[in-house]
């Protein structure tokens, strides 16, 4: 079943096209990989799916669930369920860890606030912490994390979840993220890591703004860790000189 | 009239605690007090308001926080406290200064401190208001610190529940070699809120190092303006100021942060944003589900730390 459609989504940022004319089918409750180089444009799908300021103003359509999101609001998305953890999470001065993952838990109680940090490795002592710089930028990404697993969203867009993650914590992101699937969401891992994507079930292959290919997780992988030589790209031939990919 | 300020205060345990000393007043009247050893405490009634001199003796570590609690129960006065405090060398002490305005009206609260903290003492002061939500109250306070050798001094002012009014906040502090003083102003303002805040240091001794912080949130049709100096004249002095201002619907703030160096081997930073709350915290809470006040009210709470 299709839990997330996007058609023919074209995002242009001062002047250029980030997403062009992309389409993508997802299915529900799988574990789905979006790969691709540096500037691709998987950020940017992200965000525009979330529907962030400054990226929603498109061509195409997003359909989440039958319907179309697109006119929808940042909020409205998330209480039908769509969510997304940033590259680099937010900082906010004051605010504890458990303040933060009660804000986004179904569940309103300090049981699961512990229950979350412990899927993503994190003891209860972090409950008190704040949510500012004085967490390193891997402790911010699980916390990021656990909020998310609190939430149970339907479909969650986790960009670069191994970010800053030390090697021995990656079993936990990992674990997290079957977790949720498990929980039957379904999880968007935007990564330009074979190893993360290693742990999908299917990719989406991503270059210059459009989806080149898509398909089982171990029929791409080989294509992506050999830098996607040769280059698929239909435009190639007009690369005017520049270096593919 | 003194449970309605205590229990407003939350403090009603710590008055009947014999090992905590207190003071409350009332207007001008002393209303209860108890003192415990290693503090003096005299009090003087004025025609309109209170004066406080308060020693506390040199070594003495006073365990338990001091509550002092500042109320007016009238819906028409003038108070004036004028408060002064040795922290001899080597003590140290914390106060806790409630003040509580509930009925607003026409109240004036007049403040004029001064502390002088000795070798190598330590003296916390946390000042709370709370105030009318109708408005109609009008705080000016002054207060003079000197820090000696060593000394340590870090103040905490809190206006965050109920209308400000209008208030007129000025510290300064001086501090000697190898003294630490910080410095923290929170205060939420709404509807036509005038808030004026002054924080001052000098560092004039060697390796002596000062923090200034201000959090101030303002909507409606209040303004801020939040000023901040810190000064190092001497080498190794160190200083931060750091002005955070959020500003809602018709909401105006300005920061004056004014930083001096008359020393080359002295440093001073000073970092500061004013304006709506920060894009990707707004993003990121609306993401997990809340609306765009809900985010927002979150993000301002943790800011002042409400
Ligand atoms: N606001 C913007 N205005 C103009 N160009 C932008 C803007 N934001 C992003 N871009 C450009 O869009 C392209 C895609 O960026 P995006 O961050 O989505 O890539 P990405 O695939 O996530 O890359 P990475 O792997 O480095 O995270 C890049 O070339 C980037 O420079
Ligand atoms: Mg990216």
């Amino acid at each position: 079943m299709e839990i997330l459609k996007v058609q023919n989504l074209t995002l242009t940022l001062d002047g250029r096209k980030i997403l062009d004319n992309l389409t993508m089918s997802v299915t529900a409750g799988r574990i789905h990989a979006i790969v691709g180089p540096n500037g691709a444009g998987k950020s940017s799908l992200a965000y525009t799916i979330m529907g962030l300021e400054g990226y929603r103003n498109i061509e195409g359509d997003i359909i989440f669930e039958g319907e179309s999101i697109k006119g929808l609001s940042i909020d409205e998305r998330a209480r039908r369920g769509i969510t997304l953890a940033w590259q680099e999470p937010a900082r906010f001065e004051g605010l504890s860890v458990r303040q933060f993952i009660l804000a986004a838990a179904k569940e309103k109680s300090t049981d699961a606030v512990k229950q979350a940090l412990e899927r993503v490795g994190l003891g209860p002592e972090y409950i008190n912490r704040a949510v500012d710089k004085t967490l390193s930028g891997g402790e911010r990404k699980k916390i990021e994390l656990a909020s998310i697993l609190a939430m149970r969203p339907k479909l969650v867009m986790l960009d670069e979840p191994d970010s800053g993650i030390d090697v021995m914590s990656l079993e936990n992101i990992f674990g997290a993220i079957k977790y949720l699937k498990q929980q039957g969401t379904t999880v968007l891992l935007i990564t330009h890591s074979p190893v993360v994507m290693e742990h999908a079930e299917h990719a989406f292959l991503m270059c210059r703004g459009e989806i080149l290919e898509d398909g089982p997780m171990e029929k791409l992988l080989p294509y992506f860790k050999g830098n996607c030589i040769p280059c698929r790209h239909k435009n190639q031939p007009e690369l005017n000189g520049e270096f593919p990919i | 009239m003194s449970k309605d300020l205590s229990k407003l205060a939350g403090i009603d345990d710590v008055l009947h605690d014999p090992e905590t000393a207190h003071l409350m007043i009332n207007l001008n009247k002393v209303l209860s007090r108890n003192d415990i050893p290693g503090i003096e405490i005299q009090t003087e009634e004025l025609s309109d308001g209170v004066s406080i001199k308060m020693v506390v003796k040199e070594g003495a570590i006073i365990k338990k926080p001091v509550h002092l609690c500042l109320g007016i129960t009238h819906t028409q006065a003038v108070q004036r406290i004028l408060m002064d405090i040795i922290v001899e060398d080597g003590a140290k002490i914390d106060i806790f200064s409630h003040c509580i305005f509930p009925y607003g009206g026409d109240i004036k609260h007049i403040m004029n401190a001064t502390a002088k903290i000795g070798r190598g003492a330590n003296y916390s002061y946390i000042e709370r208001h709370i105030h009318s939500p109708k408005g109609g109250i009008f705080i000016d306070t002054k207060t003079k610190v000197s820090l000696g050798e060593g000394a340590r001094y870090k103040s905490d002012f809190e206006l965050l529940r109920g209308r400000v009014g209008e208030i007129n906040l000025d510290y300064e502090a001086e501090c000697d070699a190898r003294s630490v003083v910080e410095m923290t102003t929170k205060i939420s303002g709404s509807g036509d809120d005038i808030i004026k805040t002054r924080e001052t240091a000098y560092l004039v001794g060697e390796h002596s190092t000062g923090v200034l912080n201000s959090r101030i949130a303002v909507k409606d049709e209040a303004r801020a303006e939040v000023y901040n100096k810190l000064v190092a004249r001497a080498a190794y002095a160190r200083g931060h100021v750091d002005c955070k201002e959020i500003v809602q619907g018709r909401g105006s703030a300005q920061a004056i942060p004014i930083v001096e160096v008359a020393h080359p081997k002295a440093h001073i930073t000073h970092e500061a944003a004013i304006g709506s709350v920060d894009t990707k915290q707004l993003e990121t809470l609306m993401a997990r589900g809340l609306s765009e006040e809900e985010a927002v009210d979150l993000i301002v709470s943790g800011l002042l730390g409400a």
